[in-house]
């Protein structure tokens, strides 16, 4: 299921699962991270530090320490992965409040798109997403596919600082701000719900890869008044 | 509960605490962080008799003017640094780097700043009193993850310090000098196809300055813009320290420890690890030049990096 083994640098291997951004390589991907992400956690493995999936891609970093690329290379190529005949079917709904104060960029998703507000949210909220990854910062979820007809490009200029909560979309991803960061994507709004909880020791991320994620619109009084 | 601390009566300029980094977590987005020179960050605890993964003081550039508050401690301070201790008495002491010292309540430490480098470690023995958040000491500021709510410390904070036993405390010295080198060796990037045979060549043989654009995050660099033809983009993907990543605009990217756990755009290269502590050091104004070694040479440097750091470390026995 990987095409292509090579070295990120001395101290990673980089798995490439395929050229295509879909759900069938991502749950490839999905399924050796799971396998690995277990033997590490049963510390049958060693030496491995970090394991970063994204959307066509396996990074599995080591300690240059305890071992090497060569070791964790072949150890890669001769796990048997079991196909995750038991999906991880977790379903997450995300309430998003789109008013003016919170959804920053109707005006230019306007223009570009020629689609208006109302329809915008329409295709938006209609659709059940598939999370490729989390990252970037914290707790980041990588949402797909949208809706062919409100893919647009990021900003020209990233904004230095996009509020917490914002949840925004560019090309056929959306996401979610889980703290205030720079970011170019376009924001339709804001969810008052804690995506990432840093007091949440074992699972801080509330959106894993794999997850299916579908959003919902609350109001103004209901964001402000929202507890957890 | 110990009741020794520091007062913090000046921060500094980015004054946290680090140790060996934050690993298991890129998953979730959450970065390595830890020391930015770790060969550094090791020898500041050994020479303060502590285990060498204890939390440590990191500061950049300016660093921390401390109070000690309630009992003495010994310390250590490594890096490229200039500081000052201020005795109870009044008399202000050179200090100097790789040796540790007696601090006396009510007595002052002045870090004045690092010279020809950004960071400096101050480890204290026994450590300070914090807790770990997913196995970790490590601040990470852009998260606010860890220690001190994740945040860099400020005027007035408290550090405090674990209680320990100073009897068993011998002096020690080490002759170390940091090197200054600005030749830094990287393996071929996973995107080197990308590049134009003239951006490939201009990337091994032409120097980079380092900008104002240097943090914990990464370095951005200034040179001869590198020639992308392929893409100027990929599909997101992960990261680790010491990649160099081309954006759009052709100025290369070295990421360290408190990088984004993706980024979308090309790797040109990978620094080796036996020169992470080296490239985190560059300052701004500076210049770097890249220089290809093969995996296999990599692996060398690391092996011959890991035993000189052993030689010191055994040196200050």
């Amino acid at each position: 299921m990987i095409k292509n083994i090579s070295n990120l640098g001395d101290a990673a291997v980089y798995c490439d699962f395929g050229l295509e951004v879909n759900d069938t390589i991502n749950s490839n991907v999905i399924d050796y991270f799971d396998h690995l992400s277990k033997l590490v956690k049963e510390e049958k493995i060693k030496g491995i530090t970090n394991l970063t999936p994204s959307y066509n891609k396996l990074i599995v970093s080591f300690d240059l320490n305890l071992t090497n690329y060569k070791e964790t290379k072949d150890l890669i190529e001769n796990l048997i992965i079991q196909k995750n005949i038991k999906k991880n079917n977790k379903k997450i709904k995300i309430p998003v409040c789109c008013e003016k104060e919170y959804g920053l960029d109707f005006e230019r998703l306007n223009s570009r798109l020629n689609v208006n507000e109302d329809e915008i949210l329409k295709l938006f909220f209609s659709k059940e997403y598939f999370c490729y990854m989390t990252g970037f910062i914290a707790g980041m979820p990588f949402l797909g596919d949208l809706n062919e007809k409100i893919k647009c490009d990021r900003l020209e200029t990233p904004r230095v600082k996009v509020p917490k909560g914002s949840v925004g979309i560019t090309e056929q991803f959306a996401n979610i701000y889980t703290l205030e960061s720079p970011g170019g994507w376009n924001i339709i709004g804001n969810t008052p719900l804690k995506v990432f909880d840093e007091m949440n020791l074992v699972e801080p991320s509330l959106i894993k890869p794999g997850n299916k994620v579908s959003f919902y619109q609350i109001s103004k009084e209901e964001y402000l008044n929202w507890n957890e | 509960m110990s009741n020794t601390y520091f007062e913090v009566l000046r921060p500094g300029i980015n004054t946290t605490i680090q140790d060996s980094g934050r690993n298991h977590m890129y998953h979730e987005g959450i970065t390595v962080s830890g020391a930015i020179d770790q060969r550094n960050y090791k020898l500041s605890n050994k020479l303060a008799n502590n285990d060498l993964n204890e939390a440590v003081i990191e500061f950049a550039y300016q660093g921390p003017l401390l109070k000690l508050k309630n009992n003495k401690i010994n310390f250590s301070i490594t890096g490229d640094v200039i500081f000052k201790i201020v005795r109870k008495n009044l008399n202000v002491e050179d200090g100097r780097c790789y040796k540790n010292y007696i601090l006396e309540e009510e007595e002052q430490l002045d870090i004045i700043s690092t010279k020809n480098t950004a960071y400096g470690y101050l480890s204290v023995n026994g450590g300070f009193q914090i807790e770990k958040l997913w196995n970790s000491y490590s601040i990470n500021t852009k998260a606010n993850i860890g220690p001190n709510n994740g945040k860099k410390y400020s005027i007035e904070d408290k550090i405090f310090i674990k209680d320990s036993n100073l009897q068993k405390i011998k002096e020690i010295k080490l002759n170390y000098s940091q090197l200054s080198d600005n030749i830094i060796r990287v393996i071929k990037g996973t995107n080197f196809d990308y590049f134009s045979t003239e951006a490939q060549h201009k990337f091994f043989n032409q120097e980079f300055s380092v900008t104002k654009l240097a943090d914990r995050m990464g370095i951005r660099l200034s040179g001869h813009k590198l020639e992308n033809f392929v893409s100027t983009n990929i599909k997101s993907e992960g990261l680790v320290r010491g990649v160099v990543q081309v954006p759009a605009d052709g100025n290369p990217i070295i990421m360290l420890s408190d990088h984004g756990t993706i980024g979308g755009y090309p790797k040109i290269g990978v620094v080796i690890s036996a020169d992470l502590d080296r490239v985190g050091q560059l300052t701004p104004g500076s210049t770097v030049n890249f220089k290809e070694v093969s995996l296999e040479e990599a692996q060398n440097i690391f092996k011959a990096y890991t035993d000189d750091t052993n030689k010191y470390l055994n040196e200050c026995n």
